[in-house]
């Protein structure tokens, strides 16, 4: 069978790996949301902490004869910790100054890490395999599922839309809706405000690294993937505002969608596409697809 | 006053530098001041941050390396064409971004500086991964040869002094005074009464085409036009530059260019220096490992240093009592 000229199968491989890379987009943009609404802060660190995350993996593996499974927990809370110890040091300073500066060292930070890991791994990618239960295929009669990429996207849904509902349902999440709001306001109510924020950078990364750990499998681990993914991220994080957690997730998918069709019509413009969706929405919608107008 | 004089001394300096210093390593240094000051132009006095000026910069690069080389043009038009690539690169770019606030405006400019980057990875006429190389450098208007590198650095010097001289104007002009008022407070300067979206791509253009101007020439005079100039890890370099020598300062990201470019061409061997003094043997891998260095400066810059070497010695000056002359 064949749509457009392209087989069916060739057709939609590309699409599953084009959800598989907007889940990636979805986790890391939800990140850079959450951690926006409450620190104010754009952080730039968080490609290279999604690259950490898949370094972790392969670590954990190489040097400690840690598994896949263990390490897709582990990895995230070493990268959650690390973030806590960024915030508490360094980012907790710049709260009262201009946004810049948050990137900024969020961008320093970036470079160090990369440097860090660049130096001791070289360029070259470590290449890390499919964990056995969801090695293989499964066929389902119009197409052939790889497994993992399958589950991929399934633990990234599920993960984007438990803090969906954490964030939109829960007290917990009420209170940190309210922090983005008002943080003066919910500091007299008696929350620790200060606490608040250092946790919730702590998530956002942890995000990351749970992506990091995610992706271990299917992209090559090197040292220069989370640069490459963060920018886009960013072009994404402006096609759909920062306002709306479901908004960051819809927005990713999507353009993991756009991108995987993109790749299979005109391949020459699959690096570009992103930001191509970014400048057309820029001149209908400034403010962005879920963005408030001003 | 006392600022004429050390401009004159720094004027001198640089006419009689190429004796003592290489010119080659001079024209880079004169090329990332101008780029750097340009950049400044945006950031320091508009208080908009572009982390797009790779784009203008290496794109600059590549056209006026294509002009000289595959269309045989002269030095001249191959600068002026870079320049107008630059702008009219600044002016896509501007138009998108200035639709977007404060940190949006960075993201976006970032994104689409990114998307240049890929293009010019597969553009036939780039050279993709190696570049163009190879370059000659011509004859200025047909007369002075300029393969002669101590001709090349005079020109290079009076590019960069004229674009310097330029961004001075720009900023004590009636035009900079309302870049400053939106730097400052931009709803109060819309409700003066100024369309503040225009003046800020006004701006951004300028600042574009200037960055072109020294990508063009940093181009020419190094024979080389490379994919690194047109990566976000230049943009990142500039506002370092930036930020080291003294946001919003005039002569700050002169500084600051200086003391990066320098660093980055004598890490490897204040890492021997280090490696031999401490007998630490990691510091051996230093001079590879630029990014992590850079990274460590931008750190310790945001959090201790906001203010940069310049800004900081104008705090200084201010702070210090006058002494009366007894």
């Amino acid at each position: 069978m064949e749509i457009f000229g392209i087989p069916l199968q060739a057709l939609l491989s590309q699409l599953l790996l084009g959800l598989v890379n907007g889940s990636f987009y979805a986790m890391l943009s939800l990140g850079l949301a959450v951690i926006f609404g409450l620190l104010n802060v754009i952080n730039f660190a968080h490609g290279a902490l999604y690259m950490m995350g898949a370094f972790f993996a392969w670590m954990g593996l190489t040097y400690f004869g840690l598994g896949y499974w263990e390490m897709l927990l582990l990895g995230p809370l070493v990268v959650g910790l690390f973030g806590i110890i960024i915030e508490r040091t360094m980012l907790r300073w710049l709260y009262k100054l201009d946004h810049l500066y948050g990137l900024l060292l969020t961008f320093g930070i970036t470079l160090i890490v990369e440097g860090v890991f660049r130096s001791i791994y070289g360029v070259s990618g470590q290449p890390y395999s499919v964990p056995d239960a969801l090695a293989g295929a499964t066929d389902l009669g119009f197409m052939i599922l790889p497994n993992y990429r399958a589950w991929v996207v399934f633990a990234s849904l599920a993960v984007c839309l438990a803090t969906w509902f954490v964030i939109e349902k829960t007290k917990l999440g009420a209170y940190l809706r309210a922090g983005t709001e008002n943080p003066k306001l919910v500091e007299a109510f008696g929350i620790n405000v200060p606490l608040m924020v250092t946790l919730t950078y702590g998530f956002g990364v942890a995000l990351a690294g749970f992506a990091g750990v995610l992706a271990a499998p299917v992209i090559q681990v090197s040292p220069l993937m989370g640069s490459n993914l963060i920018i886009v991220v960013f072009a994404v994080v402006v096609i759909g505002g920062m306002g709306s957690i479901m908004g960051s997730i819809v927005t990713g998918l999507g353009l993991g969608v756009i991108e995987g069709l993109t790749r299979v019509f005109y391949p020459q413009a699959s690096a570009t596409v992103v930001f191509i969706v970014m400048a057309i929405v820029l001149l209908i919608r400034p403010a962005g697809l879920f963005g408030k107008e001003k | 006053m006392n600022k004429k004089i050390a401009y004159s001394i720094l004027l001198v300096a640089l006419l009689v530098a190429p004796f003592g210093m290489y010119p080659v390593l001079l024209m880079k240094l004169l090329c990332f001041a101008l780029f750097a000051c340009a950049f400044n132009l945006l950031l320091g006095f508009t208080g908009l941050l572009s982390f797009g000026h790779a784009a203008f910069f290496g794109g600059a690069g590549y056209v006026a390396g294509y002009a000289i080389q595959t269309l045989g043009l002269s030095f001249e038009v191959s600068i002026v064409l870079g320049v107008v690539a630059a702008a009219l690169i600044g002016l896509l770019m501007g138009l998108l971004a200035v639709r977007r606030q404060g940190i949006y405006f960075t993201m976006i400019t970032l994104a689409l500086a990114q998307m240049f980057y890929f293009v010019c990875l597969q553009a036939p006429i780039t050279g993709g991964e190696d570049g163009l190389q190879g370059l000659p450098r011509g004859k200025l208007f047909g007369l002075l040869d300029l393969s002669n590198d101590l001709s090349m650095y005079y020109v290079v010097l009076a590019l960069a002094v004229a674009g310097f001289a330029l961004i001075v104007r720009t900023v004590h002009s009636p035009f900079g005074q309302v870049l400053k008022a939106i730097k400052e407070n931009e709803p109060r300067a819309i409700s003066l009464g100024y369309d503040v979206d225009k003046y800020k791509l006004l701006a951004f253009v300028l600042s574009a085409a200037l960055a072109g101007l020294a990508g063009a020439v940093k181009t020419t005079a190094l024979g080389l036009a490379s994919l690194t100039d047109v990566e976000w890890t230049m943009s990142g370099l500039v506002i370092l530059m930036t930020l080291v020598g003294g946001l919003g300062t005039i002569s700050g990201p002169i500084v600051g260019a200086v003391l990066v470019i320098g660093l980055e061409n004598r890490l490897g061997d204040i890492g021997e220096w280090l490696a031999n003094t401490t007998s630490v043997e990691w510091f051996r891998t230093l001079g590879d490992s630029v990014s992590i260095v850079i990274g460590f400066i931008f750190v310790i810059c945001v959090l201790l240093f906001r203010r940069g070497i310049v800004g900081e010695a104008v705090a200084w000056l201010a702070k210090k009592p006058i002494r009366k002359p007894s």
